[in-house]
This record gives structure tokens, sequence and C-alpha cells, in this order.
């Protein structure tokens, strides 16, 4: 506690307000009903109060609200006993434990401050007492009183009570609007109401709440992160921390979100028309690096599924930023002909110490040991790839391929669109059975074995997507011949490792429109501080 | 009484009047195509039944260089300084 001049002003137990200091000494002690150590010192301070009470004020603070004026009439209180339920008074003056005691001098400036019971202390104030009062001594046992007991914790620190406080305290890093929700409202049926839901229940984001989340980041709380689309809001790092504590997010899923806002609010990632898409398309979250172990994520069994909740939060944390911040409410710009789930929450981190390659992040140009988000504009998927049987590494790099065909329409070839695959430990098993088997041999397996002739792609009387047959007939049968891939180009092929060690079973996500036109994938480092 | 956060941007949005609409056309309509397949085959139809019965008006074109992107700054700024009117077609 600093050496400034305590003044504060507290209801009594009257429910009156008391203002102190008075124009002379006071000695100030905050107490708790369930302390025992605060009932030793309570008979001291009320002798201390009968033989000083002439020339000095002795004030009670209490932290037990309504257990208060019991703890008064037990120990036969007749000083003034104040009401510091909510704690400010404590907050205020910093303490750590009751009984806290501060003599203060006439001028409220601290003379001498102690916490517990350390009968030595307790002595050594009464002897000052007595000596500023000029007045005989109280009359104390001291010798009946335990020579030293420690106080208990003051109530203001518990985690809940302190988060709040420091929410309201006047230097609180808090700026958004509050919203007092009135006590026959249903909280959550409130935040429903007011559309502030993907349509999941939300954790009430309660200044004490935003303010834990606030700590997982060093960030300051009014930095700008992104301009959110469609409504350019702005992300401040408080916005974040709203929607993630909203999200059911930790305070250490802070950083990740951080980043995945940043990444998705750039012209690359374009996530108004990711969202206003009637195609459907929701950003797919792919974290990399230590922070996937710092945080629990989940890289193996059941990675791209529930269960986890890291996965589950800080994807469903950046859809609310978008929801809230941007203002993209489904059937407002969102305009998705069927939507899909992945537009609550999709994020997953890469097995990366099962993975025989260089991990997505290093494969893009980070450091292995930074720690990196990487968001795709996905429009399916996971879509599972089965193969139980294939034995040989180029027959499950064929398989993989096969079951990208379903990208867009199988019968569309030669397209310009992402694809995001996501292999399962034991199909990496097969792959590596002999020797090396890089992500490019890989990936050209994938075009070799999804080529066809152009001719395939013509419209017909059975689909009327491709080629027209004007154009067909332009083209002429030699170029119709002409074989062409899945993929116009091996970069659009995307590949992870993620999944249990148990089961042949790999997956995929099918891209958006890719490039200036549509959506490019963005990968942001995650600020660690 | 609970008290939460407000997790939107706060923002109170800017209320504009819709321009008044006129009796009749004239001067410079603005066909926006957004890049859209077939957007421009219903732009084509609209610009030559316009040209049949509105003799007094100029039809001016335009187009989005992209229909997955809001449409870029220059180009609206371009649209709202050269046209009286603009149609935009959202075909799919």
């Amino acid at each position: 506690m600093s050496a400034q001049n305590h003044s504060f002003t507290l209801s009594d137990l009257d429910a009156a307000p008391q203002s102190y200091p008075r124009g002379r000494p006071t000695l100030v002690c905050f107490v708790k009903h369930d302390c025992e150590t605060c009932a030793v010192a309570a008979p001291v301070l009320e002798a201390m109060h009968r033989a000083y009470g002439a020339a000095a004020d002795v004030v009670l603070i209490s932290q037990s609200g309504d257990d208060t004026a019991p703890f008064a009439a037990h120990h036969a209180l007749t000083m003034p006993v104040l009401d510091d339920r909510s704690c400010e008074t404590a907050f205020a003056w910093d303490i750590e434990s009751v009984p806290s005691v501060f003599w203060l001098d006439a001028q409220g400036v601290v003379a001498t401050a102690f916490e517990g019971f350390v009968r030595g202390d307790w002595e050594a104030l009464s002897t000052d007492m007595a000596a500023s009062a000029d007045l005989p001594a109280a009359r104390i046992d001291w010798e009946s009183l335990p020579a030293w007991r420690p106080g208990c914790g003051s109530k203001h620190l518990d985690p809940s009570v302190f988060d709040a406080l420091r929410a309201q305290a006047s230097g609180s890093p808090i700026r958004a609007r509050r919203i007092e929700v009135a006590p026959s409202d249903d909280v959550a049926e409130f935040m429903f109401d007011q559309g502030f839901s993907d349509g999941l229940p939300l954790v009430p984001p309660s200044p004490e709440r935003v303010m834990r989340m606030l700590g997982g980041t060093h960030r300051d709380a009014q930095d700008v992160i992104a301009t959110v689309p469609p409504n350019m809001g702005l992300a401040t790092v408080e916005k974040i921390a709203i929607n993630a504590v909203m999200a059911g997010c930790k305070p250490e899923y802070m950083p990740v979100i951080i980043a995945a806002v940043e990444a998705v609010c750039t012209d690359d990632f374009n996530i108004h028309g990711v969202t206003a898409t009637t195609m459907g398309a929701a950003p797919v979250m792919i974290v990399n690096g230590p922070i996937r172990h710092k945080i629990g994520m989940n890289m193996g069994l059941g990675a791209l599924g529930a269960g986890n909740r890291a996965n589950a939060t800080i994807g469903r944390a950046l859809r609310l930023v978008v929801r809230n911040v941007g203002g993209a409410s489904t059937g407002g710009v969102e305009r998705s002909t069927l939507g899909n789930p992945m537009k609550f929450t999709m994020c997953f981190a890469e097995w990366e110490e099962r993975a025989p390659w260089e991990p997505l992040h290093v494969e893009r140009g980070f450091e292995r040991d930074d720690s990196v988000v990487t968001v795709f504009a996905m429009t399916g998927g996971p879509v599972h790839i089965v193969d139980q049987t294939s034995r040989a590494p180029d027959q499950i790099a064929g398989s993989l391929g096969l079951g990208l065909e379903g990208v867009f329409l199988p019968k569309l070839r030669n397209l310009p669109i992402d694809a995001l695959l996501v292999v399962c430990p034991e199909h990496i098993d097969t792959l590596m059975r002999e020797g090396a088997y890089s992500k490019d041999r890989l990936r050209e397996q994938i075009q070799k074995v999804t080529s066809r002739p152009l001719s395939d792609m013509v419209m017909d009387a059975d689909c009327g997507a491709g080629i027209t047959p004007e154009a067909a007939t332009k083209m002429g049968t030699e170029a119709l011949a002409q074989s062409v891939p899945k993929f116009a180009g091996k970069e659009f092929i995307h590949i992870v490792v993620a999944g249990s060690d148990a089961g042949k079973f790999s997956s995929a996500f099918h891209g958006w429109a890719t490039g200036a036109v549509g959506s490019q994938s963005v990968s942001k480092k995650i600020d660690l501080g | 009484m609970t008290t939460i956060l407000d997790p939107t941007d706060e923002r109170v949005p800017v209320e504009r009047q819709i321009t008044p609409r006129p009796d009749k056309l004239s001067g410079v309509i603005g066909l926006l195509d957004i890049s859209k397949p077939r957007g421009n085959v219903m732009l084509d139809e609209l610009e030559r039944l316009l040209v049949q019965h509105a003799p007094d008006v100029t039809v001016k074109r335009f187009a989005k260089p992209t229909f997955a992107k809001p449409c870029p700054d220059a180009l609206r700024h371009e649209i709202r300084d050269a046209c009286d009117f603009v149609v935009e077609a959202l075909a799919d």
C-alpha cells in the first residue's frame, strides 16, 4: 500500500454512509466473519476502541455482507462496522489478507500497517495508540492471545471477484458498451434475442470473464487487429476477447484467434466473399507449431470432429467475430444456399511429429518453431477417402487422388481450385513403406490418376455441365483427346497429416473460387509476445 | 442484474434517404455486370429493350472484375459520376 492519503466512504450496518478519516487518527482493520484470526483480533479491536475512542476512530471494514451483523453481535462490537461486500475498498487499498490493519494519522497517512495476528505487532500498535491519544493503555490480556496466527486471503482476491473489480477500476482496459440484463431476463435467451449467437448457446461475456480472456495476450485491449467485412467493423483485441468468451475459449487461445482474425480479414483471403457466396464457403483453420501442444489442440483421433475444446472454440470464436464485429448474419450478407457445418467451426492442428514431410507452415516459409495459423476457404468437407486394401505407395496415392474427383463436380477438371488433403497415419505408413515418398510425388500421382480426355468434359444428355458442344466443335477432335488432370496445377493441392493411428481413412476439403477472383489461403505467425 | 459486454462493432448504421424516383427515364443508365455466368445475357436483353422503349436514354456498360469481391471503390465512383440510374445484374 502506498503512502497516499487514505479516505473512504462505506455504509454502516444501518446502511448509512460513513466517511473516514474525520480529522483525527484512525485505526482501520479489514475482516471476514469466517476468518479465525479475525475472531482473535475482534475483541482486541473492541478493547482498543473502548480505550482510545475518545481520541481516535477505530473502524472495522467487513467483507462478509449479510454475515457482518451476526459477526459484530457475536463479538459485542460497539465500534463502527462498515460494509465492503463489493470489496472495492480492499481492491483500492491492495490488501492481501485479513485481518489487515492500518493505523492512519489525522491526515490519513499510514503510520503502521500489518496483516494477520503477530502479538508483538498488535501490542506495539496499542502502545502507539495510547501514546498518540495520551490515554492509559487498553487492558488486554496479551499472554492469553496466540503469539502468531496467519490471516486468511482477502475475499477480493477470489478470481471472479478480483477480475470484476479490475474490469470496473479506473485503469480498466474495458471500453465496450456494457449491457445490463434485467434479473427477470434469462441471459442465454437474451443473447439469442440480440442476434449474437450462431445458433448454439453462448457463454455470457461478463466484464470479469473478458478481463481474464484479455490476460491471454500481451496485446493492448484497444489494439485494432483488423477491419472486418461486410460492415468493416473494427476488431479490437477487446472485441475479439468478448467473442472468444462467448465461444467458450480459454485465455491461452487468444493469440491463435487474433492471428486467425488477422488472416481472414486480408484482401487475399476475402472473408467478405467467403461469407457472402451462395456456394457456402467457410474458413478452415489449421494450426502448426509449438502452440498446438501448449493449448492442447487435437491433431490425432477425431481431429476434424467434436470433443476438443481448443479446436472447437477457436474456430467458433473466429466465426463469431465475423458475425458480430463484421455484421455477417445468416440471411443478411451471409447468403449460402445450403450452408455447411464448418460455418459453426472448423479448426484443427497438424500432427507434425507423425508427418514424414515438412509441416504446412514450414512449406509456406515459416520456421518449424514458429506457431502459425493458416486459413483456407473451403466449401465442402471433410469428405472421407476410404481405401483399406492398397498396400503399394502409388496405389494409396492414386486412391487419394481419386478421392478428390468430387471437387465441384467429378466431371469438371483442370480446376484452378484449392483442395486440402488430410492424410491419416495408416495411409502415410503405406506411402512410406518402400522409402521416402515426397509430397510432390503424391501431388503428381493425384494429377496422373485424375487425368481424363477433355472430351469427357463435354456437355451431354446426362450432365449439362462442362464444355459446350459449340466450343467442343471449335476445339476439334485432336484437342479434345488431350488429357487434363483434376487440378490446373499441383500447387492447388495442399497436404497435411492428422488423425488417429488406427484406420485407413483420409479426408479432403474442397475449395471455393481460388486466387485473386475469390480467396487465397493465408498464413499468419501467432504472436506469443 | 447481469452485465455483459457488447460483442458487436457498436456502430449505428447511417440512415440514408432513397433518391426521389422520377416519372420518366432520361439521362444515363448504367448496367453493371458482376461477372457471374450469363449476367451479360440478361443485361444485353435489358439494353435492347431500353434502346427500343426509351430512346432518350444513354446506356453505359460496366463490369466488376470478379463477383466474389465487393465492387472496387474506383468503379463505384465512376458509376456514381457517370450515371443517373444503375441496374445491377445479380445473375446465377
